[in-house]
């Protein structure tokens, strides 16, 4: 069993990699653990143009985050996967994995998002992939996913990986909404879907979707451009965007031959004898994201539930602390926002941890403050806004819950 | 059919060189770039599906890639459950896709009514 460290960090993504460097900073032992091939977690398939023009490139920015944790002193140990967790007597933690046994004080959960599916008949054919999975397979293993694929459901990482798919000249026959189910919600409402693209409309590269935006603030101008909207779509990086058509099913017999679409109308009703059959041989299922929670779960850390953060979340702090003793949680796992959100959050727990540790250079509570702020700053210059209401949810978050 | 690699990126650049490793996947031989997934080498040579569902034998891929769908597990040398997404391929591995397992209740079930007593 694995002993000799004050601090286990699980998830190698941009908040374990801020908070390793930031508590070995202080002074720490830090072990991260991740159970991918190599760290970094989701931030390595992010690729997109900032406003100012200069590429965010993930993999260089995991490689400056991987070099900062280990300049510091902390130990990296990829394809470990930790299946639970349990408090020692001795107020530490035992962590299991597909590697053994762990023990240490402390414990940082920042295991990131998961991404929610959107079941439609067809599902389960080889070719059908979540968006997350054909962003992985084109930036990070450069393994193309297919020749022409069809994106089901439109939301801010949808709209994100469909750029980072046409940039590496995969081809795109349309994006198309899922079908109306008890699942999909109001993801298969174009009104709904048309109100939620104008939030991150600035990304478009299209300048008559800007402007578009603009118009479309208000419900009236939003109903009239649903009822004038083309079937057919409009090109978004040369991808038709229909909002006017579902996916019905997904066919094909060893793996996927295409996907039975149908036209629907300004409420999402599909209209009959619309049906007409897609071409293609892979699909994309966006379904948004969640936090990925489970071994908070199983470590006995209360949850609240709160939509604008992506479902339910641990209990935490601003200080990224959990009602539990010695268990702390950063990044994703408390709501679902952009990864320089989740390096700033990584940041404060390594600082907290550090305090709470007593650690050698231990921080004092303004640099903690200080770093909370830091937070907040960044949250508002977010260039992506997974939901519009995250700063006043996580306000009312860290105001009932005084840990 | 083969898929093949994003070779250039107008962004990220050339794939970067790796050397390369060669394994096998159900007795046919396949190679790998050196560190990658055993699910990106078996895509990029056009393998999509690495399982059948053990009930029903439908065919089944990749869902996620990142290891929390378990939908791409497959089994290597003698140890099964394995998820092809996180599993870095090594030099002279073995692998074997999932196959139909034998539901004895079912088929109890099934035959009894089939005996139609």
């Amino acid at each position: 069993m694995n002993t000799n460290c004050d601090l286990i960090v699980v998830g190698a993504g941009p908040a374990g990699l801020a908070a390793a460097c930031s508590a070995a900073q202080a002074g720490l032992k830090v072990l991260l653990l991740d159970e991918f091939m190599k760290p970094g977690g989701r931030l390595l398939g992010q690729l997109h143009q900032e406003p100012g023009g200069a590429w965010w490139n993930g993999i260089r920015e995991a490689q400056l985050l991987v070099l900062g944790a280990q300049e510091a002193g902390a130990v990296i140990e990829t394809g470990v996967s930790v299946t639970g967790l349990e408090r020692t007597r001795d107020n530490g933690w035992t962590l299991w994995t597909n590697q053994g046994r762990y023990r240490s004080p402390y414990v940082l959960l920042a295991t990131g998002a998961a991404e929610s599916a959107n079941p439609l008949p067809g599902w389960t054919l080889p070719g059908v992939m979540s968006i997350g999975a054909a962003q992985v397979m084109t930036n990070v293993q450069r393994v193309r996913v297919g020749k022409r694929g069809v994106v089901i459901g439109m939301n801010v990482l949808a709209m994100a990986i469909v750029s980072e798919l046409r940039l590496a000249g995969i081809d795109l026959a349309a994006i198309v909404l899922p079908p109306g189910n008890a699942l999909s919600g109001s993801s298969s409402d174009p009104e709904a879907v048309l109100e939620s693209l104008v939030r991150f409309a600035d990304l478009a590269p299209n300048a008559m979707l800007k402007y578009g935006a603009k118009l479309l603030q208000s419900s009236m101008t939003r109903n009239i451009a649903l009822n004038l909207y083309p079937k057919q779509g409009i090109r978004m990086m040369g991808v038709p965007l229909q909002l006017r058509r579902c996916a019905i099913e997904i066919v094909g017999r060893d793996a996927v031959e295409g996907v039975l679409v149908a036209d629907v109308t300004p409420r999402g009703e599909p209209i009959a004898g619309s049906e007409r059959f897609m071409e293609a041989d892979f699909v994309c299922i966006a379904g948004g994201l969640y936090p990925l929670a489970e071994l908070a779960a199983v470590a006995g850390c209360p949850f609240r539930y709160v939509p604008e953060l992506g479902g339910h979340v641990p209990v935490h702090g601003e200080n990224m602390q959990t009602p539990v003793p010695g268990l702390y949680v950063a990044g994703n796992i408390t709501g679902v926002e952009s990864a320089k959100v989740a390096i700033a959050q990584g940041r404060v727990a390594g600082l907290s941890i550090a305090f709470s540790a007593a650690a050698e250079n231990a921080p004092d509570e303004a640099e903690i403050k200080d770093a909370m702020k830091q937070v907040k700053r960044i949250r508002q210059e977010a260039l992506i806004q997974f939901h519009p209401d995250i700063a006043r949810s996580r306000a009312k978050l860290y105001q009932t819950e005084t840990v | 059919m083969s898929y093949g690699r994003i070779e250039h990126h107008p962004v990220l650049g050339p794939l970067p060189p790796a050397a390369t490793v060669s394994f096998s996947f159900d007795g046919s031989h396949y190679t790998a770039r050196e560190g990658e997934s055993i699910a990106a080498a078996l895509l990029a040579s056009g393998i999509r599906t690495l399982r059948l569902h053990e009930e029903h034998g439908s065919p089944r891929g990749i869902y996620c890639n990142i290891g929390h769908c378990m939908e791409c597990r497959v089994t290597i040398g003698a140890k099964s459950g394995i998820r092809a997404c996180l599993t870095p391929v090594k030099a002279g591995m073995d692998i074997r896709s999932g196959t139909v397992l034998p539901t004895p209740f079912r088929q109890a079930t099934k035959s009894d009514r089939s005996l139609s007593l």
